[in-house]
């Protein structure tokens, strides 16, 4: 794991800095022709063997360095590889071609996979943050600031299970967001919980944002973009179509569509 | 591999490391110990979530493995009489029948290790090798129990309990060894060709059948070419049930042989399995 950097050394540095390098990145999925992506279920069995396996090429040669204390908007239009490129970034979805190069492993903000519906919110504050490589006494420490921001004190011994969405949400954003990272990336679908939470889960954002290095924000509001964002690149079906200044990228994008 | 440009020239010399690239062999190794709380966690919870929606809950651990032996012993019970049926019948297939439980489920587990968990692969860097452990230690967990029960059964049949007991520790150890390679294997074997999970089940009722769980396979070796005899001496499965039965049984010997031949299959599996999951480690995460 990434040891943790003082954020402040790095402010000396004028020029450059790199911090995560794409270089020609290309992405491609195989896909039944059906449309339906190759699952578990839809690949076993000799029957689908007859049916063409598609080549979607998801992103068509992706390069950018960016570096340290930068935020970076990420937009695009739905499809667009977005989310690929983020994937591909954290080294989640292997490249096919190119490599992507950082200073210390990337943070995708989720955690979701990793929790058991049939535990109570306690224990998966617990699982969760060890699959997100906290420590058991880091855990121990900030368990308590994860509960209280959560607001689920009195629920947090029932399975998750009987949480309402918006309740296993919030328990989701507040151990994802209770770890130190470096670099992150930040998906959209934040706003999460009634309009309350909604507000403290983006103040603790910026927190993050400001203790994190360097951030990437791939968002379909303009309007957060903007707030927060110095720099944004626009990804149109797999290629990099702009890289620059967020006023004029946005501007440029907003016309096209 | 990569267009080599001027960009991956700048990544090398600010020092930026290739992202999900494998690391080698020792360093996984240590990440994968270093996510030993993760590990044991995951193995725990699991356990915990399986068996909290049902009323007897844990209970099931014993009542699985009991139901089965039952099974086996009434219909096996029926077929084989007199002196096809090996002594001490009862204690012969409890043994039997609940030490490949924990071999099968570690081969069903780990073969489902991966690619049943691909949303958490595709959200969170780990390395993959601590999902193939968590489910064997999952298994082991769920063994030891089992193991005291069928301590307890031996008991009950028959047998004087005595210090050579002990040498169920470094059986276990052994076993869940050989096991842990197996999940390796399986567990990489089945990203690669999906429909190999179809095929599990009988593989391991092969396993279940040939490794002698309710008879004795050397009287049936009677009379046939040697080499028969020489395949079962190295059958992993065979092993493994025959040692059990010399520490528990007072009428069964133990080959000390098999020890020998058993720790073998231990190292080898565990070794090759390492190295053959490992090489595969940025594979996991790809969407097909």
């Amino acid at each position: 794991m990434a040891e943790p950097t003082d954020a402040g050394a790095r402010d000396g540095v004028t020029a450059e800095d790199p911090v995560v390098i794409c270089d020609d990145v290309h992405v491609e999925y195989s896909t039944l022709a059906t449309g339906k992506k190759a699952t578990a279920s839809s690949v076993g069995g000799l029957l689908n063997r007859g049916r063409s396996l598609q080549t979607v090429h998801a992103l068509k040669g992706v390069s950018f360095v960016a570096n340290a204390n930068e935020s970076i908007g990420i937009i695009g239009t739905n499809g667009s590889g977005k989310s690929t490129l983020m994937r591909t970034i954290t080294g989640l979805t292997p490249a096919t071609r190119g490599a992507v190069y950082a200073k210390s492993r990337p943070n995708l903000l989720g955690i979701g996979a990793a929790l058991l519906n049939d535990l109570s919110g306690s224990r998966n504050i617990i699982l969760g943050g060890l699959a997100l490589g906290m420590t058991r006494t880091e855990i121990e420490e900030k368990y308590d600031d994860i509960v209280e921001f959560t607001g689920l004190r009195e629920f947090i011994d029932m399975p998750m299970r009987t949480y309402s969405s918006g309740m296993t949400a919030r328990l989701k954003f507040g151990i994802a967001t209770a770890k130190h990272h470096e670099i992150l990336i930040v998906d959209e679908a934040l706003s999460v919980g009634d309009r309350e939470f909604q507000k403290r889960s983006e103040a603790r954002i910026r927190e993050i944002r400001e203790a994190a290095g360097t951030v990437f924000l791939v968002s379909h509001s303009m309007r957060s973009i903007k707030d927060t964002c110095n720099r944004t690149i626009w990804i149109e079906k797999g290629e990099l179509r702009a890289d620059g200044e967020t006023d004029a990228v946005v501007e440029e994008y907003v016309k096209h569509k | 591999m990569s267009k080599s440009s001027e960009l991956a020239e700048k990544a090398e010399r600010f020092g930026l490391a290739r992202v999900g690239a494998r690391p080698p062999l020792p360093t996984y190794l240590k990440q994968v110990w270093e996510r030993r709380d993760f590990t044991l966690s995951l193995a725990r919870y699991r356990i915990q979530s399986e068996n909290e929606r049902n009323r007897l809950g844990m209970a099931w651990v014993l009542l699985r493995p009991s139901f089965q032996a039952l099974v086996y012993g009434t219909v096996f019970g029926f077929i084989m009489t007199g002196a096809s049926r090996p002594d001490n019948f009862v204690s012969f297939l409890v043994i039997g029948v609940f030490s490949l439980e924990f071999f099968n489920s570690s081969m069903n587990g780990g073969a489902k290790a991966i690619i049943s968990n691909t949303s958490l692969v595709q959200s969170l860097p780990f390395p993959r090798m601590v999902l193939p452990v968590a489910k064997v230690l999952e298994n082991l967990m769920n063994f030891m129990p089992t193991l005291a029960l069928m301590f307890i059964l031996a008991i009950i049949f028959g047998s004087r309990p005595d210090w050579s007991w002990f040498l169920f520790i470094p059986l276990v150890l052994l076993f869940t060894i050989f096991n842990l390679g197996i999940a390796f294997i399986f567990s990489r074997l089945t990203v690669h060709f999906r429909d190999l999970s179809q095929l599990i089940p009988f593989v391991s009722r092969m396993i279940f059948y040939t490794s002698g769980v309710f008879f004795d396979p050397s009287r049936l070796l009677e009379g046939r070419p040697p080499i028969f005899a020489a395949i079962y001496d190295w059958h992993p499965l065979h092993n493994v049930l025959s040692i059990a039965r010399g520490i528990l049984l007072e009428d069964h010997e133990m080959p000390v042989e098999y020890w020998f031949n058993f720790s073998v299959w231990a190292v080898v599996m565990v070794s090759v399995g390492t190295v053959f999951f490992w090489k595969a480690e940025e594979r996991y995460g790809r969407a097909n």
